[in-house]
Order: C-alpha cells, then sequence, then structure tokens
C-alpha cells in the first residue's frame, strides 16, 4: 500500500476537498421553517391557517391601538376625533385614572397614602419573598400591617397601636409560656391579646379620630384596584397560616380538633364563595353584637381569608401525605418534639411540594376579589360597571375599561406566577 | 456474607460490657389490631453490649427496636431505658428519644438541608447547644464517619453509603448512650456496605451500646457480644455468636441458618 502514495492513479483524488457550505435550504431560517412548520402536509397547512388567525387578531387590534385617542374628555368627544376610523378611546383610563384606582370617594388630597402604603408594602414582603434578604427585615414586616392601615383609613394612631401592643403582649406570653406547655402559651397569648384589646379600646377616647394627624377615612370610600389589591395581599397572608393550621389539624390524632377542620373544609369547600360574600354583607352583622359596627371591608376579608384557607388546607394536606414516613420517624427519633419537627422538617418539604398549588389559589383568590362588586363595593371592577359605565360621558366604552382590568390583573398574576417558577427552582436540592 | 467481613483486626480493649443495665424490657407485648406482633418479650440489655437481632422478614425485628424509642407503642409490660420508663408521658419520651440514637434502612436524612444542618439540627434545637459548638461537633463526627468534605452538600448529592455514614453521624451528635441500628446496610449495594460496617464496627470498638437489627452475618461474628434470634414475634434463642452459629439450639433457628449461611 504504501507506493499507491507516489503512483497516484488518475480516478484517486489526491487532496481532500475543503468542505463546502450547505445548500440554503438546509441552514438557518429556512431549515428551521422546514423543520419546525412545514415537516409534513398537515403540519404546513395547520402552519398556515395559525398564521392566517394571527394576522386577523392583529389586523383588527393594532389599527384600533396605534389610533387610540388618550385626550378627549368623553366618548361622544373621542368619536368626533376618529371620525369613523377604527381607533380605541383610552382617554376614559386618563380621564377617570383616579377612580379606576382609588375608587370615587377617597379623597383626593390623601391619595399619598395608599401610594406610600404600596411602597412600603414591597419593603414588607421583599424579605418573605427571597431569603436571602437580612432576617432583619421581617421586624418592618411586622410592623407594616399597623402602619398600612393607619396610613390608608387614617384617624387616631391609637387603633392601630392598640391591635400591635395586643399583638406583642401575646407574643410575649407566648414565648414565656409555650416553651414548656404549648396550650398554654397559645390560649394564654389570646387570651392576654383580648384583655389588651378590650381595655385599650375603651382607653381611647371617643373623638381621638376627629382632629387626627391623617383624617379619617371610612372603608366604604376605598375602591378601584387599590381595593383589590387590598384584599388580595390581606386575605393571602392570612389564609396561608391558616391553611397550614387547618391542614394540620386535619392530620391531628386529637378527634375534636380534627373533627372541626374536617368539618369547616369540607363545608367552605362545598360552598360558593359568592354566598359567602352575600352572607358577609348582610348576615354577618347579626352574629356580632348590634352596636359593633364591624367593617364591611373586614367582614370580607373574614370570607374570602376562609374560603381560600380552606382550599390553601387540601393543597398542603397533599403535600403532606407526599412526604415519606421516614422523615417524621428521623425527626421524632432525634428527640424533636411536635412544633419542632413541623416546622424544621416537615413543613418545608410540605410547603416546597405545595407552592403550585398555593400559588394557583392565591392567583384564583386575586382574581375573586372581584366578586366584591356584586356586593356594591366599588373594586375595579367595581368601578367600571357603576360609576363609569354608568356615567354620560363613557357610556359604552367597554373595550378599552375591561380591557385595562384584564391587563392589570395579567400583569400582577403573571408575576406571582414567574415568582414561584423562580422559588421552585431555587428550593431544587438535586433530589 | 463473610467476605464483607472487615478485614482489619478488631480492637477488643473498649469493648465492655458493664454490669449497670441500659435497657430493661419486661413481659412486653404488642398488637397491630388483632395481630399479635410481639409476644412476652423480655430483654436485658447492659451497657457496651453489641446485640444483633436475627429473624426471617416479618417477625417483628424492627417493631422490636422500635418500640425502644417509641416509634411505635407497645400495649402492655414495662420498658425501662436507662432508668426512664416508657409511658404515654411525653417528657420521657423525648427524654429517651435524646439518649438513644438510630440509623434507619432508608437513611431517612432531612433532604432539604444540608448534611452540616443535618447534624447540627438536633443538637441545636434539642439539646439547645450554640450554633458554633454544634457545627464543630457535627464536623469531628462527620470526619469520624469520613466525610467532613461533603459537609456543605446536600444528601441527594451524595452516595448510599455517604448517607448512610452521615445518618450516623447525625445521630452521634446527639451523643446517644445508646444505638439502634434497623437494617442499616439492606439498601445498599455491596461496596458501600463494607464503608458502613466499619463505622459501625469503629462505633462498637469505643464501647457504644449497640442493638442492630441485620443479615450481616459476619458483623455479627466479629462485633457483637449476642444474638438474638426472632421468628413469629417471640425471642427463641439467644446466645453468644460462636455457640449460635456453630450450636443452634432450636430447630427454628438452624432452618433459618441453613437459609441465610447455606447457599
Ligand atoms: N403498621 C403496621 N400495621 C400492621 N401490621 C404491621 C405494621 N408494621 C408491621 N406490621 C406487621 O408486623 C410484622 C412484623 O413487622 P416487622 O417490620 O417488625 O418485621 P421485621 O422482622 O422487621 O421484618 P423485615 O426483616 O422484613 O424488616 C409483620 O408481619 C408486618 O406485616
Ligand atoms: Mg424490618
Amino acid at each position: 500500500m504504501s507506493d499507491s502514495q507516489n503512483n497516484s492513479v488518475a480516478f484517486v483524488a489526491t487532496e481532500v476537498i475543503p468542505q463546502s457550505p450547505p445548500p440554503a435550504r438546509e441552514t438557518g431560517v429556512v431549515k428551521w421553517l422546514r423543520e419546525n412548520l412545514f415537516s409534513s402536509v398537515t403540519n404546513g397547512v395547520l402552519t398556515v391557517v395559525a398564521l392566517y388567525l394571527i394576522y386577523l387578531v392583529l389586523a383588527a387590534t393594532l389599527p384600533w391601538i396605534f389610533n387610540g385617542i388618550w385626550t378627549t374628555s368623553s366618548l361622544s368627544e373621542c368619536r368626533e376625533v376618529l371620525q369613523g376610523k377604527t381607533g380605541a378611546c383610552f382617554s376614559v383610563l386618563t380621564e377617570r385614572w383616579h377612580q379606576l384606582i382609588y375608587g370615587f370617594k377617597y379623597p383626593a388630597d390623601a391619595y399619598w397614602r395608599p401610594n406610600l402604603a404600596f411602597v412600603l408594602m414591597l419593603v414588607a414582603i421583599a424579605p418573605v419573598l427571597f431569603f436571602d434578604l437580612p432576617r432583619k427585615l421581617l421586624l418592618f414586616t411586622a410592623v407594616y400591617p399597623f402602619i398600612a392601615f393607619w396610613l390608608i383609613w387614617g384617624g387616631t394612631i391609637l387603633a392601630p397601636l392598640v391591635v400591635f401592643v395586643g399583638f406583642v403582649a401575646a407574643a410575649v406570653v407566648f414565648q414565656k409560656f409555650g416553651r414548656s406547655s404549648f396550650a398554654v402559651g397559645f390560649f394564654g397569648g389570646i387570651a392576654v391579646a383580648l384583655v389588651v384589646w378590650t381595655v385599650g379600646g375603651a382607653l381611647i377616647p371617643d373623638g381621638a379620630s376627629d382632629n387626627a394627624l391623617l383624617p379619617a377615612v371610612p372603608s366604604r370610600d376605598l375602591g378601584g384596584f387599590m381595593l383589590n389589591l387590598m384584599l388580595g395581599v390581606t386575605c393571602v397572608s392570612l389564609s396561608i397560616p391558616l391553611g397550614i393550621a387547618l391542614a394540620l389539624g386535619r392530620q391531628s390524632d386529637m378527634p375534636l380538633i380534627k373533627g372541626i377542620c374536617v368539618v369547616f373544609i369540607e363545608f367552605i369547600r362545598g360552598v360558593p364563595l359568592i354566598t359567602l360574600l352575600f352572607v358577609a354583607s348582610v348576615m354577618l352583622a347579626y352574629f356580632f353584637p348590634p352596636e359593633s359596627t364591624v367593617d364591611l371591608f373586614l367582614r370580607v376579608v373574614i370570607m374570602i381569608t376562609m374560603f381560600s384557607a380552606a382550599y390553601i388546607a387540601e393543597v398542603i394536606r397533599g403535600g403532606l401525605a407526599a412526604l415519606p414516613k421516614g422523615q417524621y420517624e428521623a425527626a421524632d427519633s432525634l428527640g424533636l418534639d411536635y412544633p419542632q419537627a413541623m416546622r424544621l422538617i416537615i413543613l418545608p418539604q410540605a410547603l416546597k411540594i405545595s407552592i403550585p398549588g398555593i400559588v394557583n389559589v392565591a392567583v384564583g383568590l386575586f382574581k375573586d376579589t372581584t366578586l366584591v362588586s356584586v356586593i356594591s363595593m366599588f373594586d375595579l371592577v367595581g368601578m367600571i360597571r357603576g360609576p363609569i359605565l354608568a356615567s354620560t360621558e363613557w357610556n359604552g366604552v367597554y373595550w378599552e375599561l375591561f380591557g385595562f382590568a384584564a391587563l392589570l390583573f395579567f400583569v400582577v398574576c403573571y408575576g406571582i406566577s414567574q415568582y414561584s417558577q423562580w422559588l421552585e427552582r431555587k428550593l431544587h436540592k438535586g433530589h | 456474607m463473610s467476605e464483607l467481613m472487615s478485614d482489619r483486626a478488631i480492637d477488643r480493649s473498649k469493648m465492655q460490657v458493664s454490669d449497670q443495665v441500659a435497657i430493661q424490657i419486661s413481659n412486653m407485648n404488642k398488637w397491630y389490631g388483632s395481630f399479635h406482633v410481639l409476644r412476652d418479650i423480655n430483654l436485658t440489655v447492659n451497657e457496651g453490649e453489641r446485640i444483633v437481632i436475627a429473624g426471617p422478614s416479618g417477625s417483628g425485628k424492627s417493631t422490636l427496636i422500635r418500640c425502644i424509642n417509641r416509634l411505635e407503642e407497645h400495649q402492655s409490660g414495662d420498658i425501662v431505658v436507662d432508668g426512664t420508663e416508657l409511658t404515654s408521658d411525653l417528657k420521657n419520651i423525648d427524654k429517651i428519644r435524646s439518649e438513644v440514637g438510630m440509623c434507619f434502612q432508608h437513611f431517612n436524612l432531612f433532604p432539604h438541608l444540608t448534611i452540616l444542618e443535618n447534624c447540627t439540627l438536633a443538637p441545636i434545637w434539642v439539646r439547645k447547644t450554640p450554633k458554633k459548638e454544634a457545627e464543630e461537633i457535627a464536623m469531628h463526627f462527620l470526619e469520624k464517619v469520613k466525610i467532613p468534605d461533603q459537609a456543605l452538600k446536600y444528601p441527594g448529592q451524595l452516595s448510599g453509603g455517604q448517607q448512610q455514614r452521615v445518618a450516623i453521624a447525625r445521630s452521634l451528635c446527639m451523643k446517644p448512650r445508646i444505638m439502634l441500628f434497623d437494617e442499616p446496610t439492606s439498601a445498599l449495594d455491596p461496596e458501600m456496605i463494607k464503608e458502613v460496617l466499619d463505622t459501625m464496627i469503629e462505633l462498637a470498638e469505643e464501647g457504644m451500646t449497640m442493638l442492630c437489627v441485620t443479615h450481616e452475618m459476619g458483623f455479627a461474628r466479629q462485633v457483637a457480644n449476642r444474638v438474638i434470634f426472632m421468628d413469629q414475634g417471640q425471642i427463641v434463642e439467644q446466645n453468644e455468636p460462636e455457640e449460635f452459629f456453630n450450636n443452634p439450639k432450636s430447630d427454628r433457628t438452624k432452618l433459618f441458618l441453613s437459609q441465610i449461611l447455606g447457599h
């Protein structure tokens, strides 16, 4: 074979032909299209149909959006400017912006208060959502609800202060006695808080809110997207701990506690939220003493919280059931007591499994806050259906308003869902 | 089995049985519903004893050692561990559990915590050891089981043998006086069995009181001072390993030994 190099044969190439680029239909865009969109006749047809549908949607909406009018003060004026061309009347959004966000009764000179509360909320939930942040920030998270309450409702600062002191007293009692006996600490804490609230409430003078630093705003003056956000944030943050408690209660060995939890969960899950809201708006008043004017906002918060807590409890129960028995046994064999085992071993894992389900409930809950418009609260949807669409200026601007409402909710819900996916990736520990 | 025996000589200088009683079980019975799992168990374990419990599947070996730290509740008879009687009193149960370490067949490490956190968790929360000190103790025992360099990994990133050694270290961090092992090597590949057995041998050499449910008869011969044979919820026979293996008394023991050794 060695001489074949010298005596070259005519039909044997002596040089390697350099690689030529693949033909155009095998490269880049064309190749990608062929492989992904037109790999067979059926796929090709489907691709064409899909493209046509996308074209139809865009052809209808893009001119409508880009011709949109932002500066007129009524629908008729807007139609005049458009002169029969397609185009949206976004000016309803700019003109009624404050009503959409704050409702139509919240005092205009106090808009800075909910705004500030919103910014502070971002600070307060940051350490809850991102555990890499310094744990000290949680102190601010703990006082935030009272600050927010004072900012939004105004009135005497003594009211949130008394509530806060009640919680602190309960926490101190629990710290002190909860170690030796959980029940003593727990019920002692509740008792002390109730005492502080009654005594403190009686001590607040009658006219305390009259000349307060921040003028008082009654709950019925809250409205707009602010009301949806307030209901959403309050109810989600209350229903997660309540849901955990219900899920643990349902697993409990104590028949009474177990029974109460099962009945509660099954009852609430079997009832439509809207009926609970009607109960909140009319009937709940009967359960409270007649002279106590339990606020409609509070009643609605109680109902939505109970509703979503029941669902969250079931989601978490699934997470608890998915944990191998060995985890409980290992925790027991090391001498951890029940609260420690739950807090350090069981719940962190069960909650991690439950994240997608909990987020699902949270997103649903947030959207369900629009149902309060049915019991004549003026949330974003209530504002649109009521004062705005009923006004002579804007009667008939459906697409722009409901599109805007949908967009706002979408942005928040999409954000929640992105966060949960990030959290799941972050908590993944190679198993 | 015997090829898995440790090849190194065993230092018996500290393997001494004292006359202090560590565990006293008398007339203990347990039922699952109407099924009588443990029948009239009487067993006294002195400090420093290394006991291997053998027996066919379903004979109640796991149930017996799980009764000792109350992972299972017995219905009649007494169990006294280190002078504390096991009743439904939670204080006693917690006290006994912090004195008795346990290793499981499936390791049961906490997957959401690092190896180091697995080891420091119980000392910090049960013994109230300061975090720094707990970490030093944990590193000490991780070195002992020869995996200090894995301390910051998560259990899911370790091999089975490594995980079981971490589980042993995690128990040791509580400085237990008694260790219970429930088939610690049954879920492992042969090469990993040896590393876990070596760790257990070292523990025995330091004088730890151990109760091991295991099918490793080589380990039983080398390390145990007593082998207990259980069948159908009863202790059928117990003896020193030499006598037990060479001179089994009951027919059931003979049958079991011929099955497990006679391949
Ligand atoms: N939770 C339970 N409920 C009812 N029966 C049980 C339960 N746990 C175990 N048993 C039964 O009790 C008997 C003893 O079980 P145990 O786990 O103690 O056996 P073992 O000797 O450890 O067996 P193996 O070698 O297979 O681990 C078995 O017949 C088993 O089916
Ligand atoms: Mg077993």
